[in-house]
């Protein structure tokens, strides 16, 4: 009895140690990072390598806002692209389809997130980047494919998974009484939805959006397979443009021999942190809202 | 009452389209990826290592690559597994308080939407750390820390739905929560737990962000953690930045193997799960 | 000295109250059943005597639980201890995720009971019981000629209790979930014996049986009596009247009026209990 005992109060321990650690890991992260990068700045104000453009390793100038802005303008232009069609493919798997075609979509839904970055990516350059060229051609912009435009595409078909499978949850959270009370007034199922079910389910439809939103800020492989990098700021869609992950992504080779290099590149990774964490932690928290869980 | 219901119509045929595309999509990315590799593949891009000259279009094959990702990701699914279990269990109510148990549930989601390429820096820092360069050890550290939060949070789930009554029957019989846990809760979440792992493995092989500077490439099969290590993704990516045609079409082979992989490991999931539930209260 | 003996018990969760103020002996190798409208606090009362309560870090208790003269909330108290001398049936019968036969072995093999591994012991054990239809002294000879005699004569014993033994005996090695939820529930006696309680706990042990189900768990707990004293929670007023021999009627978290189940149906003093027994509340 006293073995029992003891094994079960051993292991509850190490069991909350590693719970702790998962819970430490975030932090952990965050620091790793932020260690590297404090040459850069200490030898740079935050304020200054955020807003300037010129991006010159060997010269000790590292101005990451031709990246950002590479970021940012891919993943709007994804969410753009992505944001209607899956709200409205989730609207009706959740609401119209029938249990079958609701099922098989989920398998779907999986199959797509699971499928890798590197292969999104080769879709990109043997479907995408061809068909964006002739586009871009056909209204007389000079461009070879690999461009802002082709990344937002291929970033908009991987978010799709994500922002689907989270709309659909939360609009089936909505209690059927709310649907059926609507339904009762004789309005279409259309006019229910769109007055009483999404009203009911915006906080949660919004974090799906925002969770997209960072799954496409902190994708690497696809999109720089077929953005361009180009460390300019782009100025039509038919740019090609070079986002931040790409940009850690691409200098890993060169970035031990460079003074400041790596140092940069760590910022450029706890910025990444930064923003898709926050990104995650604000949706997550209005979605155990929703579940109740709080 | 008319403008509705053609409202109706026009937004469901919109819908209707919508879904259609994404389906699409994947039906076109499959397609494409299948007929453009079947082209290059060969029993050779299996089986063999690249030969001398491979990347000028010579003989050989991706077996490097094939092995290394099993390695890698076969390495880091024991190092997640391995803490993944223990933290999905802790969350129970019998082992910690419920509001901390919503705290770390936060913070693997957290962990889950962080970029890979954060965790290949990451890795790279704890590399530089412990003084190690690119290698399957480095692949794998990278690897855990990605696979970690996806294989916990969806065990965790499983194990949350295993009925309360179930373990109050188990804790009348006189058990500890150890004895539970392992004899009633491991049971009845077993085909979830084998899915999660399964899930986290798919997502692992499939990553290139995470091992791009951590692991390294090499043409040969490393014989120790210490030696770099190739993988499918990278095999992928390097072939498809050459510029001659043949090694561009090794790149889709190399893709096909990848997809094929991951698309098997997602049967597999599903097999396994099948496999197990013959005990299961529903 | 009654086995169990409640004293001045308050139960909470969170701050709401859900027992007030039990003061109570219960009655050694009687049938003691506790009454009342649902939502009364019936199963809460039965869920503190094995400390279930414990797995709910909302609830909290004070006052005392003695059981065989030992406060089972003190420091000395051995939850795994008390638990094993309390055996528990639930509403709804959960098998434990395995097959029949290590349902029952399951508590057994957990405590290490040295009766799982020997003929001669397990043999001296059934003898204080009667069991219908059995011929020990053969069984204990087969017994003896097999590998695993003891663990099988014992399955064969409490499934025999239980009355569930023909029905199962040619497909022990079958999930439990396979079977009906009537013999689910008869399995679930027959796993609560096999760890040899002396009191047993019941919640509504037939609420989700047909009713020939119902009467067989009924006649099996009239047969236990002499060995075990049961506490049996129902709000089937029938059952109560049909197999009690001692009465609590509960009301709002508050012990009404407790005595033998003669005065109790026959001569209520409390108007609350006539009203119920009226059937004006329920």
């Amino acid at each position: 009895m006293k073995r029992r005992m003891a094994k079960d109060t051993l292991t509850g321990w190490s069991m909350k140690a590693a719970v702790l650690f998962a819970n430490l890991l975030v932090f952990l992260v965050a620091l790793g990072l932020l260690y590297k990068a404090r040459p850069i700045l200490a030898s740079k104000s935050l304020g200054h390598l955020l807003t300037s453009s010129s991006w010159h390793p060997l010269k000790g100038e590292f101005g990451f806002y031709p990246f950002i802005v590479g970021t940012v303008e891919a993943t709007l232009l994804s969410m753009v692209l992505a944001v209607p069609m899956c709200l409205l493919a989730a609207i009706y798997l959740a609401e119209y389809a029938p249990r079958r075609l609701r099922e098989s979509a989920h398998i779907v839904i999986d199959l797509m997130a699971g499928i890798p970055s590197v292969i999104y990516g080769l879709f990109g350059i043997i479907v995408v980047v061809p068909i964006v060229r002739e586009i871009g051609l056909a209204l007389g912009k000079q461009n070879t494919g690999y461009t802002l435009l082709s990344g937002g595409v291929i970033l908009a078909i991987m978010v799709a998974p994500v922002i689907i499978s989270v709309t659909m949850e939360v609009l089936r959270s909505v209690p059927a009484e709310a649907r059926e009370t609507a339904l009762a007034l004789g309005i279409t199922r259309w006019a229910a939805i769109k007055h009483v079910v999404l009203r009911h389910s915006m906080h949660g439809v919004l974090s799906a959006i925002v969770l997209g939103f960072a799954r496409a800020f902190g994708e690497t492989i696809a999109v720089m397979m077929v953005i361009g990098n180009v460390a300019r700021i782009p100025r039509s869609v038919f740019d090609p443009a070079y986002p931040l992950p790409a940009l850690i992504a691409n200098n890993y080779g060169e970035m031990m021999s460079v003074p400041l290099y790596d140092s940069a590149l760590m910022l450029a990774a706890l910025i990444l942190l930064l923003v898709v964490g926050g990104f995650h932690l604000v949706a997550h928290v209005i979605l155990y809202r929703i579940e109740k869980r709080w | 009452m008319r403008r509705q219901i053609i409202e109706e119509k026009i937004f469901k045929a919109l819908m209707i389209a919508s879904l259609a595309t994404v389906f699409l999509a994947l039906l076109a990315i499959i397609v494409i990826i299948v007929a453009r590799g079947a082209k290059a593949m060969s029993i050779d891009m299996i089986i063999k290592l690249p030969e001398g000259g491979y990347y000028l279009g010579k003989g050989g094959g991706v077996a490097n690559a094939i092995v290394g990702s099993l390695l890698l990701t076969g390495g880091a699914s024991i190092i997640s597994l391995a803490l993944a279990l223990p933290i999905a269990f802790a969350l129970q109510r019998e082992y910690i308080p419920r509001r901390i148990a919503r705290v770390t549930r936060l913070a693997l989601d957290v962990l889950w939407g962080t970029p890979s390429i954060v965790y290949g820096a990451f890795g790279f820092v704890i590399m530089v750390y412990l003084g190690i360069g690119a290698s399957l050890l480095g692949g794998i550290i990278a690897l855990s820390l990605l696979m970690l939060p996806i294989m916990t949070r969806a065990m965790e789930e499983i194990i949350r739905m295993v009925p309360m009554q179930l373990k109050e029957i188990s804790y009348s019989l006189g058990t500890t929560r150890l004895e539970t846990t392992f004899s009633v809760v491991l049971r009845q979440a077993l085909p979830g737990v084998c899915t999660a792992a399964m899930l986290a493995f798919g997502r692992g092989i499939g990553d290139a962000a995470s091992i791009l500077f951590t692991a390294g490439y090499t043409d040969s099969i490393p014989q120790a953690l210490d030696e770099p290590v190739a993988s499918l993704p990278l095999a992928v990516f390097f072939q498809i930045l050459t510029p001659l045609p043949a090694v561009q079409d090794r790149a889709y082979a190399s893709a096909l193997i990848l997809l094929l992989v991951v698309l098997l490991v997602n049967l597999v999931a599903r097999l396994l799960s099948a496999r197990f539930s013959r005990n299961i209260i529903k | 000295m009654p086995h169990i003996s409640i004293q001045n018990l308050n139960v909470f969760y969170g701050k709401q109250p859900a027992l007030r103020d039990i003061t109570v002996d219960i009655p050694d190798h009687k049938i003691t059943a506790i009454i009342g409208p649902s939502g009364c606090g019936k199963t809460t009362l039965l869920k503190s005597l094995n400390r279930l309560t414990d797995l709910y870090d909302e609830v909290g208790t004070n006052g005392q639980v003695l059981i065989d003269g030992d406060d089972i909330n003190g420091p000395k108290a051995n939850v795994l201890e008390l638990r094993k001398k309390l055996g528990y049936l639930s509403q709804r019968p959960f098998p434990l995720p395995m097959s029949i036969y290590d349902n029952i072995t399951f508590g057994p093999r957990i405590h290490r009971m040295k009766r799982l591994k020997s003929l001669s012991r397990l043999g001296d054990f059934i003898r204080l019981h009667q069991v219908e239809n059995f011929d020990l002294e053969q069984a204990l000879e087969e017994g003896a000629r097999k590998k695993k005699g003891a663990s099988d004569l014992l399955v064969e014993f409490y499934l025999r209790l239980a009355g569930l033994w023909d029905e199962v005996k040619d497909r022990l090695g079958a999930p439990a979930s396979r079977l009906s939820i009537g013999q689910q529930q008869r399995l679930a006696l027959a796993r609560t014996l096999a760890v040899e309680p002396e009191i047993i706990l019941a919640d509504e042990p037939t609420s989700a049986l047909d009713p020939l189900s119902a009467t067989l768990i009924e006649r099996q707990f009239q047969a236990l009596k002499q060995n075990y004293s049961i506490i049996i929670v129902t709000h089937i007023l029938r059952q109560a009247r049909r197999i009690a021999d001692y009465v609590l009627f509960m009301y709002l978290g508050e012990l009404v009026e407790y005595g033998p189940a003669e005065e109790i149906f026959h001569a209520p003093k409390d108007p609350r209990t006539k009203a119920y027994l009226s059937g004006e509340i329920s």
